[in-house]
């Protein structure tokens, strides 16, 4: 059997699942509202953050076939944006947020809309490049505070009453953020819109000729995607009060592919695994002598070569045959 | 003083001139990514490491076996080559069968595999490469001074773009490729091994790399993370002059590296972007590239 696609066929859940898979999500939901009792509250919204990240990225490369190689610009430039904006100009938390969602939305279109007018290997090139350049602004704009970055930014009060900067109240905050992204890229893949996204990954040239606009769909894609990007970089931001260049560096673009290509490329589940995968291993990497790029370089040749479908790909594999026996 | 356009023109000419030296080393890279993606369909990301990897190959050569730059010009693409070689043969001929994405998602773990390890040993500063005592000092113009190596890395890139065009578009090796690179079924039936003709492309451009690398280590100081500051600039260039043609991808090097070069004279904070500006101007004109031929 050879792959030719990026993702494999996803089976669509049959309706007597439904009952189960509330089940599992509640299971989910509760799992994470107790998570700060047991782990290092600071840690579990890390990995929220990066887990929507990869979410939104796989918005793109799983549902609609794109591989961007440039989100860094709008996870980073959204960070930049939100501190900006809370720290400079004293917005609240809220319309901070709003700010640098707002920021990955515009940046989102213009780089989609240059990069969309090539395919395949060249879109990606594209984004790395207009990230790239992006990058080089962030360097040089006076705003962003050049290699220092910006610094003590404050959490503030989320609509002038609940404090942020108690942990424990941001951390409900983040879950409520997250939440919320899964929630809309689930609508969003389950609706009309989703399936002719899908269409367009299977056989761009089809839905064409089926009368599709498939430009202005790619381009909703990348802007939806680029927003979502932006929501979890304006939301770390808030977390660790400060954005700098880390988040806007093409190593940043690789890194939530390798999440996404982990976890599962085109699996609703795959990024979060991935994403918490990753950030785990550089916590633990983080206090040893090794290097962390060979880990991460190893590991991208490992999943390519033998561990495409990624964790939740495998996983929904398994009980596909399992089922079908 | 002479001035054009208000600028000196001393300036002028020394700016232009380092946009010829990175312009060459832009034109041989592109070729060597153009030459792979015309056989294999493949983008290789790793040719930014790689390149690191020839430049650090001569840096070894020289400080643990006392070789010197002129018998590294030859080693060091030899070694990346043959690396190419290895790594074509035991995983990336795995993945031909899949969608092109996951070669870029390879090459990128290579390259960062790659430039993690030298990293590890060597930190992110620069190593010091001395110009070869043959080609030190520099020849007075009269209008300006030009550095002997400087001359001499613009000649001998200009060759290997020259000897690589030859090889492609007239020898019998160059037409097998071109012939595979339109029908390889019906190649491999004529009894041409098909499979080793990817190998040695492959290597062949991985080689190009090293060569760019060890052209360019006394001139940047050898650094791991020369190969990634280097390769999206590249990458650009690839999408501007499309990788149809060989010679696209010569031409589009040098016109880039040289509109760098004017960039840094006129308005010298944008010459870290101004590839990427002429980029989506074209892809705003002529989305093809200037030299595409695909749709």
């Amino acid at each position: 059997m050879t792959e030719t696609s990026l993702s494999h066929p996803i089976v669509e859940p049959a309706t007597g699942r439904a009952p189960l898979q509330l089940l599992a999500v509640c299971i989910g939901i509760a799992a994470l509202v107790a998570a700060p009792m047991f782990f290092y509250p600071i840690f579990v919204m890390k990995i929220l953050c990066f887990a929507l990240f990869a979410s939104a990225f796989n918005l793109l490369l799983g549902y609609t076939g794109l591989l961007s190689f440039g989100h860094a610009a709008f996870f980073g430039g959204a960070a930049y944006v939100t501190a900006h904006a809370a720290k400079v100009w004293g917005f609240p938390p809220e319309l901070a947020v709003v700010a640098g969602v707002s920021s990955a939305i515009v940046i989102g279109a213009v780089i989609g809309f240059l990069a969309i007018r090539r395919q395949g290997i060249y879109f990606a090139m594209i984004t790395l490049a207009l990230s790239q350049m992006f990058y080089f602004f962030c360097l040089q704009a006076p705003f962003t505070g050049g290699e220092d970055g910006i610094q003590g930014v404050p959490r503030g009060k989320l609509f002038g009453l609940i404090d942020l900067g108690q942990t424990m109240n941001m951390y409900y905050f983040v879950l409520g953020v997250f939440l919320l992204g899964i929630f809309a890229i689930w609508r969003i893949v389950n609706s009309p819109f989703g399936a002719i996204l899908k269409s367009i990954r299977e056989n761009e040239t089809r839905a064409i000729s089926l009368g599709l606009s498939v430009n202005a769909y790619k381009l909703s894609a990348f802007v939806m995607s680029a927003a979502i990007a932006g929501l979890a970089g304006s939301t770390k931001a808030l977390i660790f009060q400060f954005a700098t260049l880390t988040d806007v560096t093409w190593q940043m673009s690789g890194e939530v592919i390798l999440m996404t290509l982990m976890g599962g490329i085109g699996t609703l589940l795959g990024p979060v695994v991935g994403a918490g995968l990753v950030v785990t291993l550089q916590n633990v990497l983080a206090t040893s002598e090794f290097p962390v790029t060979v880990i991460t370089g190893a590991t991208f040749m490992l999943c390519v070569l033998a561990f495409r479908r990624g964790i939740v790909g495998e996983f929904e594999a398994a009980i596909d045959r399992w089922k079908r026996r | 003083m002479t001035m054009i356009f208000g600028i000196p023109l001393q300036a002028l000419l020394g700016q232009l001139l380092v946009g010829l030296i990175n312009g060459s080393f832009y034109a041989v890279l592109s070729l060597g990514l153009a030459v792979i993606f015309g056989l294999l369909r493949i983008i290789n990301f790793a040719h930014g490491a790689l390149y690191m990897l020839g430049a650090f190959v001569g840096y070894l050569l020289l400080a643990f076996a006392g070789i010197g730059y002129w018998p590294a010009l030859i080693l060091a693409p030899l070694v990346v080559g043959l690396l190419g070689a290895v790594l074509e043969r035991t995983m990336l001929s795995r993945l031909y069968k899949l969608d092109h994405l996951y070669s870029l998602l390879f090459t990128f773990g290579l390259a960062l595999f790659i430039e993690g390890t030298f990293r590890y040993f060597y930190g992110s500063s620069g190593q010091p490469y001395a110009v070869p005592p043959s080609l030190a000092g520099g020849t007075n113009l009269g209008f300006m001074f030009l550095p002997n190596y400087r001359a001499w890395v613009v000649v001998a890139s200009f060759a290997v773009c020259i000897g690589t065009w030859f090889l492609i578009e007239r020898t019998k090796l160059g037409s097998y490729l071109r012939a595979a690179t339109e029908n390889p079924t019906l190649v491999q039936a004529f009894g041409v091994n098909v499979p080793l003709l990817l190998t040695f492309t492959y290597a062949f451009g991985c080689a190009l790399a090293g060569f760019t690398g060890i052209l360019a280590a006394p001139i940047y100081q050898v650094s791991p993370v020369m190969g990634s500051n280097i390769i999206i600039i590249v990458f650009a260039v690839v999408v501007v002059g499309g990788m149809g043609s060989i010679f696209g991808a010569i031409a589009t090097g040098y016109l880039l590296g040289l509109a760098e070069g004017l960039t840094k004279v006129i308005y010298p904070e944008a010459s870290n972007i101004v590839v990427f500006v002429i980029m989506a101007v074209v892809l705003l004109l002529r989305p093809a590239g200037l030299f595409g031929k695909e749709a």
